[in-house]
């Protein structure tokens, strides 16, 4: 903890990921599996849902073993423990689902190289007890996801006139292909961070206009 | 004069702590690992058989059992464990009375991405290929995928040219891809328009398979039939 700055609480803590510190539109991690994978909104909650895994699972190992790990070989600890929990969630999906894992192919391992997870060790997990770290990476995971999702669900339906594989709009429409290959995604994801970032800025400015008229 | 405050230097860590840290988290990431592994294991090659099975039932439609096979110059065997030297693997379909409906195969070229995998099924009776189905591609979405939908390039697939010659050791005519529109005999696969190098390696990967698949199967086809 930063002295002088008040602990936050639990809610704090799981709406940093969500919306102040969102890990796709504020911070912009994580961008190789959030436009690789998010040609559809399946496969958008199923990488949130595998990198929430890594994540949570991570959080608290490296949380419990916050005292145990002395600084010099912390990225490396860190390393091994996500590898770990990305392997595991690489068994479990092709346990669960082919079709999913098949859909996801290499990029379900390449969450091990997602810098919001290392990044959530080094800045939170390793300096918090294990509740606080795990509540403030449900929040990014869930973040992540919610990221994602919105990448996945315009990209879907613009690319493929469907929406969680349900058509949307009749036989007479015409797929955007573009969506669903490369530039889609950064078009997608432009256009989602202009959104959000106008959002954001609007939010303030309209308060401070309302306070100057209240006090006018 | 002041004297300046520095802080004091942090301890320093002695190097059995460091490998010590990094013995044990290896070690419990280690056990969790092969825990997981153990685990799914069952559950994984269950996964890969259905998905086998519903692929080979796709392109033989009336399959209701299938087996796997190696064959190769020494004889047909069934697939368990590593492959015979020269062996190839192909999945032998049957309906409900136990009838050979057909048999599949593995087929894969380079398309435009990547390579494209098939599977496609083989009509002994009638030497002709009559099942087609896509395995796995990384082709562009809207252009080359169209393999899987285009009812036109499916329909090339009723009954592909597949003849042995008399000494069955190879195809009578090659299987190959022709532009759209261009095709002429029963051995052609009419290509998408706009998808030719996609629907090239269709042709392109089913005659290889074929070619070296077939006159290996010739002389067992019989034997296939009998056994249940």
């Amino acid at each position: 903890m930063i002295p002088g700055r008040q602990q936050p609480t639990n809610l704090e803590e799981f709406l940093e990921g969500l919306w102040k510190q969102n890990p796709v539109f504020v911070m912009v991690l994580g961008l190789c599996p959030a436009l690789a994978v998010t040609v559809s909104a399946v496969n958008a909650l199923a990488m949130g849902a595998a990198t929430t895994f890594v994540l949570l699972g991570s959080a608290l190992l490296v949380s419990l073993l916050r005292n145990f790990i002395p600084r010099e070989v912390r990225i490396a600890t860190y390393i091994v423990i996500i590898a770990t929990f990305v392997t595991i969630v690489d068994y479990l999906i092709a346990a669960i689902s082919l079709t999913v894992y098949e859909a996801l192919g290499p990029f379900i391992q390449l969450i091990v190289v997602n810098c919001m997870i290392l990044g959530r060790a080094e800045a939170h997990s390793s300096k918090n007890p294990p509740l606080r770290a795990l509540t403030n990476a449900l929040g990014m995971g869930l973040g992540f996801s919610l990221g994602l999702l919105a990448l996945g669900s315009v990209r879907e339906i613009f690319g493929s006139g469907s929406l969680f594989g349900i058509a949307l709009f009749g036989a007479d429409f015409q797929p955007w292909v573009v969506m669903l290959l490369p530039p889609g995604g950064f078009f997608v994801l432009g256009a989602w961070l202009l959104l959000f970032n106008w959002w954001r800025a609007r939010t303030p400015a309209a308060l401070k206009a309302a306070e100057v008229q209240s006090h006018g | 004069m002041t004297a300046l405050t520095q802080p004091a230097p942090p301890p320093a860590t002695s190097s059995l702590a460091m490998i010590r840290t990094l013995g044990v988290v290896a070690t419990v990431c280690g056990v969790l690992l092969v825990l997981t592994y153990q685990n799914t294991l069952e559950a994984i090659e269950a996964n890969k058989r259905i998905a086998l099975q519903r692929a080979v039932f796709k392109v033989i439609p009336g399959a209701a059992t299938m087996q796997a096979y190696y064959v190769s110059p020494t004889g047909v065997v069934e697939a368990n464990g590593a492959p015979p030297p020269g062996g190839l693997k192909f999945f032998a379909a049957r309906d409900a009375a136990g009838q050979l409906k057909a048999v599949a195969a593995e087929a894969g070229a380079m398309g435009y991405a990547d390579m494209v995998r098939v599977l496609y099924a083989y009509d002994p009776d009638r030497q002709v290929i009559n099942g087609f189905g896509v395995v796995a591609h990384r082709e562009t979405p809207g252009i080359g995928d169209k393999i899987i939908t285009d009812r036109g390039f499916l329909d090339n697939f009723r009954a592909l040219d597949a003849r042995l010659n008399d000494a069955g050791t190879a195809l009578v005519n090659a299987i190959k891809g022709v532009k759209h529109g261009a095709r002429q005999h029963a051995w052609e696969i009419d290509a998408i328009s706009g998808a030719t190098v996609t629907s090239r390696a269709v042709a392109k990967g089913i005659n290889d398979s074929a070619g070296k698949l077939l006159p290996l199967l010739r002389p067992h086809i019989e034997k296939l039939k009998e056994a249940p």
